[in-house]
C-alpha cells in the first residue's frame, strides 16, 4: 500500500486526480507534505481533495496512499490541547498517534436513545430561566456578524457544569482564536477542554473537517461516561466551505450556491448530539451567524429544521422572543414549581411592554398601567436580559419576583393566586 | 439460478458504477461486498453497459474491482404478521434488534429478519380445490386488535391457480408453509405467513376505488370542523421550523380514528421519534383501550441516516400501509418530512448529472410526488368490506416560503391543505393552522353552509383588525368592532385548541357539533352595546365562559351547565337575530 504515485494528472481547485489502484473510498492519502482524502473514484482515476489546497501543488509531487481513512488519535491526553482542522497540534506539544479513531461515524440508533431530562446550568437567567439548555440538546446561537457570540460561547463553556468542552472553530479570526484560548486559560477551564481550530487563513477544507473530528472525539468521551459539550463555531463558515468544494467538484447547486445535500450535511453533524443511557452525553451548541440578519437565508433554515430550538443574540442580548428551546419542558417542571409560572407571566408583561413601546412610539397617550410596564421593560433588560447577568437559576427566579413586585400589584401579573402567596416579596406586602 | 455478479468501477458519494455481465433490471437489488460486509443498493440506471447503484449506506471504504451481486429482486418489504409495534428503518430494519445485535451505533451491512419469527394461530379460509388470486384471503392469524389476513401474494401472475392444500386450524410458525397453490400446468407454488412485495408498485388487489367522502375524524376542531380530512384521502402541512409541525402529526396520530397509524419519520431529528418510542406504549387508544402502540408501525429513518434510505422509507411506508388495507382497515400514514425525501431524491439526481429543474429538484418530482400521494385512496375490497388509506405528508419549505417546487407540487394533488403559519406559532395559538389560507375539499363533521359563514366572519374581522391598526380603535365603528371581537372569538374558543391540557386535547365530532351550534348562534347574533369598552370585556367574558366549557369533560353534569352559562351570557345581551 505504500507505493508512491508522481504522475498527477490534473489540478482543479483543490482536487487533484492520479491514476492508482486498489484505492478505497474515503480513505486518506498524503500529497506532497499534505493529507487528502478519495472522493471520487472512476475505473483507475482517484481524485483526492487536498487538504491544504491545490496552491504550489506540482504535477510530480509524490501521491502516497495510507491505505485507511481520516483518523484522530483518541486518549485522555486530548485534554488541554489544540489541533488543527487535520488534527496536527497547533500548540508546539507532542503529536499524539496513539489510538486511533475513525472520524464521522455512523450514526446513534433511535432505538436506543432516551427522552433528555437534565438540566445544563450556565449562570446565564436568559438561557437558565427562559430557554433552558438541556443535555444532549443541539442549538445554534443564531446572530449576525459583530455580535458578541464568541464571548457568550466562551462564557457558557466556562460556567456549564460538564466535564468535557470541545471547541471546534471554523474560520475563526485569529484574535477570537487567542481570546477563546486565554479565556479558557484564565477561567481555568482549559485543563478539560480540547480545541480544533481552523482559522480564517486556513485552507478551507480543514474547514469542513473539524466538526467531524469534534464530534469523533466527543462520542468516544460519552462512551466513556462524560458530559461533553461540544461548541461550534460558526458553522455558516463550514457551510460555505461545502459550498465552495461543491462548486469546484461541478456539483449542481440547490439554493444560493448551496449543495442538494447541505441539510443532510448539517444534520448528520448535529444529530451526533445525544444521551447515552447508562453512559454520558455530547450537547451540541453551535453559532450559525445569518448573513444579513436574514433567518430564511439556506444556512439558518436549514439549522432550524435540525436543531432543537435556537437562540436570537441580537443587539448583545439573548431575545426572548426569538429564542426557543424545544427541550425546556422536559426540565422546567423539576427545577421549582414556580419556574414556568414565572417564566410564562414575564414573557408575557414583556411583550405587553414591547407593544407599549410601539404605542409610545406612534405617539400615542401613556396610560398608568404603560407606565408600569415601561418601568417593568426597563428592569428586565437591565437586570435579566443583560448578559453580564451572571446568577444560578435560583437567584434569577428570586429576582424575577423582585421585579415584579417592584413594578405591579400582584393581580396585575396573572400569576395565580396560591403562588403569590407563596412568593411575593415581604416587604411590598407590607408597604 | 445463477447469480449475476458484477464489479465496481467508480464511486461517488452514495453513487457506484458497476460494470456486469448477464442480465439485470433497473430498480433490482444488489449487494458490494466490502471487507466481509454486504452493502444493500439499488439499479437506479443502466447505461453503456454499467449500471449505476444508489448504495443505501456509508460508502466508506469500497473499492474499484469490488465484486457485486445482484439479486434479480426488486426493492422489496416483507409482509406478514407481527408488523405492528415495530419500529423499523427506511429499510424495514427492525431498530431495536439492531441495537441488541449492534450495540449503540447502526451498523452498516446488518440485515435482520423484520418480521418476529414466532408461531401464530392459523385459521384456514379457503379450502384444497378453491381457486385464488393475488389478495385473496388463505387463511387468518389473530394479531394483536385485529384479524390478520394471510393473503395470496399481491405479485402473483395469472388467474388459474387453486389450492391443492392447506393446513388445518394450529399453531405454525409464522416462516413454515401453511398452504400450497397449484396452477393449471402443474406449477406450485408454496406459501407461508410471508411474503414479499416491491415497494414502488402499488397494491391494486382491490374491486374498485371509492370516492373519499366520510370524515376521517382527527379531534382537532380546527382541522374537523373546518379542515376536514377524508377517509382515503390526502393532506399536505406545509410550515416553516418550529410551527408545530411534528407536534400536530404526533397528535392526529395519538387521536385519529384510524384503525393502523404509520409513522414515517423521514429525514427528521431522532429525539422526535424517540418521543413516539417512549410515549404511545403508555397511552391508551380510548376505542380500543389497549395501548396506543399495538396499533402502530413507525419507520424511522432520520436525518444522519444514509441519504438513499430515506428516499426509500416512504415507499416502505405506503407498502406496509397498503398490506393493512388489504385486511379490511382503514389506515393513516404520516410521513413527516415529505420535504427531505424529495432532497433526498434531488441529492440523487445530482449525482447522476441529471439536467436540473427548479431549486435543482429533478424534472419529476411533480410526478413522483403525485404517485406517491395516489397510493392513498379508500377501496371497495374483493369480499366487499370498505377500507382506506389516509395519507398526511407534512413539508418543511425552504425559508418557510409555499412557493418552493415541493409544495406547489404537493398542493396540485392533495384534498386538503393545512398550511401553518410562523405568525401564529410566535403568538403561541396553536394549531397554528392558517385558517383562511388552508383549504380542504373534503366534508367535515359539521354542517358546511355554517363553517363557510363562520369563516366569513372570522374574513371579515382579520379586514377591520388591519383597518383598525391604520385608524385606531377610535376610528372604527362599534358594529365592525363588534364582528373583530366575534372573529377573535372564533379563534380563541374554537381554532385554537390546548393539546396540553387533557381534556381539552382530544374533541369527539359530538361534542364539536354541540359547541360549534352555540358558537355558530352568538357569532350570529346581534348585540345592542356601543361603548367600545364594555364590548371587549363582554367578549372577554363570554371567551373565558367558553374556555372553561372546554376544560369539562364530555357529558357530565358540569359540561351541560357550563353549556348553559355560555348560552345565558351571550344571550342576556343580544338583540335581534342577524338574518
Amino acid at each position: 500500500m505504500q507505493k508512491v504515485y508522481t504522475k498527477i494528472e490534473s489540478i482543479v481547485g483543490n482536487v487533484v486526480t492520479v491514476r492508482s489502484e486498489g484505492v478505497r473510498y474515503g480513505d486518506i492519502a498524503m500529497v506532497g507534505d499534505s493529507f487528502a482524502n478519495v472522493i471520487k473514484l472512476d475505473k483507475d482515476i482517484v481524485s483526492l481533495q487536498v487538504f491544504a489546497g491545490g496552491q504550489g501543488v506540482s504535477t510530480t509531487d509524490p501521491v502516497k496512499f495510507l491505505g485507511r481513512p481520516m483518523m484522530v488519535s483518541f486518549s485522555d491526553a486530548l485534554l488541554g490541547r489544540i489541533f488543527n482542522g487535520a488534527g496536527v497540534p497547533i500548540d508546539k506539544g507532542p503529536e499524539l498517534t496513539g489510538n486511533m479513531i475513525t472520524i464521522g461515524g455512523p450514526s446513534f440508533n433511535p432505538a436506543r436513545r432516551i427522552v433528555p431530562k437534565k438540566m445544563i446550568r450556565t449562570g446565564i437567567p436568559m438561557i437558565d430561566m427562559f430557554n433552558t439548555l438541556v443535555e444532549s440538546q443541539k442549538l445554534p446561537v443564531f446572530s449576525v456578524s459583530g455580535e458578541p457570540y464568541n464571548q457568550l460561547l466562551a462564557r457558557i463553556a466556562l460556567q456549564a457544569e460538564v466535564d468535557v468542552i470541545i471547541l471546534g472553530g471554523m474560520g475563526l479570526k485569529y484574535d477570537d482564536y487567542l481570546e477563546f484560548r486565554n479565556t479558557l486559560e484564565k477561567g481555568g477551564a482549559m485543563s478539560h477542554t480540547v480545541m480544533f481550530v481552523h482559522t480564517a487563513s486556513d485552507p478551507t477544507v480543514e474547514c469542513t473537517l473539524v466538526p467531524d473530528m469534534s464530534l469523533a472525539v466527543a462520542e468516544q468521551f460519552a462512551l466513556a461516561g462524560k458530559r461533553v459539550l461540544v461548541l461550534l463555531t460558526d458553522m455558516t463558515n463550514f457551510a460555505n466551505a461545502q459550498k465552495e468544494m461543491a462548486i469546484t467538484m461541478e456539483q449542481v447547486p440547490s439554493n444560493r450556491g448551496y449543495p442538494g445535500d447541505l441539510y443532510s450535511c448539517l444534520a448528520s453533524r448535529y444529530e451526533k448530539a445525544v444521551d447515552i443511557e447508562g453512559a454520558g452525553s455530547i450537547t451540541i451548541l453551535g453559532v450559525t451567524t445569518m448573513p444579513g440578519d436574514d433567518v430564511t437565508h439556506p444556512v439558518p433554515d436549514n439549522t432550524g429544521y435540525i436543531t432543537e430550538g435556537q437562540y436570537y443574540l441580537k443587539g448583545g442580548r439573548i431575545e426572548p422572543f426569538g429564542s426557543l428551546s424545544r427541550l425546556k419542558q422536559n426540565v422546567n417542571s423539576s427545577t421549582r414549581d414556580d419556574h414556568r409560572a414565572l417564566m410564562d407571566a414575564m414573557i408575557k408583561l414583556y411583550a405587553a411592554y414591547k407593544e407599549c413601546m410601539e404605542k409610545r412610539s406612534m405617539g400615542f397617550l401613556m396610560t398608568e398601567w404603560d407606565e408600569k410596564l415601561l418601568k417593568y421593560g426597563e428592569l428586565f433588560e437591565s437586570r435579566l436580559m443583560d448578559l453580564s447577568v451572571n446568577i444560578p437559576l435560583e437567584e434569577a427566579l428570586d429576582l424575577g419576583w423582585e421585579i415584579l413586585a417592584e413594578c405591579f400589584e400582584p393581580n396585575e401579573t396573572g400569576l395565580k393566586t396560591a403562588l403569590i402567596k407563596e412568593r411575593w416579596p415581604k416587604k411590598d406586602a407590607i408597604a | 439460478m445463477d447469480i449475476i455478479k458484477g464489479k465496481v468501477t467508480g464511486i461517488n458519494g452514495n453513487l457506484a458504477s458497476v460494470s456486469f455481465t448477464g442480465s439485470i433490471r433497473k430498480n433490482e437489488v444488489g449487494y458490494i461486498l466490502v471487507e466481509g460486509k454486504r452493502l444493500k443498493g439499488e439499479v437506479i440506471r443502466v447505461s453503456s453497459g454499467s449500471a449505476s447503484m444508489q448504495i443505501y449506506e456509508m460508502t466508506n471504504g469500497i473499492k474499484v474491482g469490488d465484486e457485486v451481486e445482484f439479486t434479480g429482486e426488486l426493492m422489496s418489504v416483507e409482509l406478514g404478521p407481527g408488523l405492528l409495534t415495530q419500529v423499523f428503518d427506511g429499510l424495514q430494519n427492525p431498530l431495536p434488534k439492531l441495537a441488541e445485535k449492534c450495540g449503540f451505533f447502526l451498523e452498516r451491512g446488518v440485515y435482520l429478519d423484520p418480521i418476529p419469527n414466532k408461531d401464530w394461530e392459523f385459521t384456514p379460509a379457503v379450502q384444497p380445490g378453491d381457486s385464488v388470486v393475488a389478495g385473496d384471503t388463505i387463511g387468518t392469524v389473530p394479531e394483536g386488535l385485529f384479524t390478520h389476513r394471510i393473503m395470496v401474494p399481491f405479485t402473483l401472475k395469472g388467474n388459474d391457480w387453486t389450492v391443492k392444500s392447506v393446513k388445518e386450524k394450529g399453531v405454525y410458525n409464522v416462516r413454515s408453509t401453511v398452504a400450497v397453490l397449484e396452477d393449471r400446468t402443474g406449477n406450485t407454488k408454496e406459501l407461508s405467513m410471508v411474503f414479499t412485495q416491491p415497494i414502488k408498485e402499488p397494491v391494486k388487489c382491490y374491486e374498485e376505488r371509492l370516492h373519499p367522502d366520510e370524515p376521517l375524524i382527527t379531534k382537532i376542531r380546527c382541522i374537523d370542523t373546518f379542515l376536514p380530512v377524508a377517509k382515503g384521502g390526502t393532506f399536505c402541512v406545509p410550515g416553516p421550523f418550529g410551527a408545530g409541525k411534528t407536534v400536530l402529526q404526533h397528535l392526529e396520530a395519538k387521536n385519529s380514528e384510524a384503525d393502523v397509524v404509520i409513522v414515517a419519520a423521514c429525514g427528521e431529528r431522532a429525539g422526535e421519534v424517540v418521543e413516539i418510542l417512549k410515549e404511545f406504549p403508555e397511552l391508551e387508544d380510548p376505542k380500543t383501550g389497549r395501548s396506543l402502540i399495538e396499533r402502530t408501525i413507525i419507520i424511522c429513518n432520520t436525518s444522519s441516516m444514509p441519504v438513499a434510505a430515506r428516499e426509500a422509507s416512504c415507499y416502505t411506508a405506503v407498502t406496509l400501509a397498503e398490506y393493512y388495507r388489504q385486511m379490511g382497515l382503514d389506515v393513516l400514514l404520516l410521513a413527516d418530512s415529505t420535504s427531505r425525501w424529495a432532497q433526498a431524491m434531488r441529492e440523487m439526481s445530482g449525482r447522476l448529472e441529471e439536467i436540473p429543474g427548479e431549486e435543482a429538484f429533478p424534472a419529476y418530482l411533480d410526478s413522483t410526488i403525485a404517485a406517491f400521494y395516489e397510493r392513498a385512496g379508500k377501496v371497495r375490497l374483493k369480499d366487499g368490506s370498505i377500507a382506506s388509506i389516509t395519507i398526511g405528508g407534512t413539508v418543511s419549505p425552504a425559508g418557510g416560503n409555499f412557493e418552493e417546487p415541493v409544495t406547489q407540487a404537493t398542493l396540485k394533488v392533495v384534498g386538503a391543505f393545512h398550511g401553518l403559519s410562523r405568525e401564529r406559532s410566535d403568538s403561541r395559538k396553536y394549531p397554528a393552522i392558517h385558517p383562511m389560507e388552508s383549504w380542504s375539499k373534503y366534508k367535515g363533521v359539521v354542517d358546511m353552509d355554517k363553517v363557510e359563514r363562520a369563516r366569513a366572519i372570522l374574513i371579515r374581522s382579520t379586514e377591520i383588525n388591519q383597518m383598525m391598526k391604520v385608524v385606531g380603535e377610535e376610528g372604527t365603528s362599534s358594529e365592525d368592532y363588534i364582528v373583530y371581537q366575534k372573529g377573535e372569538l372564533l379563534d380563541a374558543v374554537y381554532l385554537q385548541q390546548n393539546s396540553f391540557d387533557p381534556v381539552d386535547a382530544v374533541s369527539v365530532p359530538e361534542r364539536q357539533r354541540e359547541e360549534f351550534e352555540v358558537l355558530y348562534d352568538a357569532l350570529m347574533c346581534k348585540y345592542d352595546i356601543s361603548d367600545k369598552k364594555e364590548i371587549r370585556s363582554f367578549f372577554n367574558q363570554l371567551r373565558q365562559e367558553f374556555l372553561d366549557w372546554h376544560g369539562t369533560i364530555y357529558k357530565t353534569p358540569e359540561y351541560y351547565a357550563q353549556g348553559e352559562k355560555v348560552s345565558e351570557s351571550y344571550k342576556s345581551r343580544a338583540a335581534v337575530k342577524e338574518a
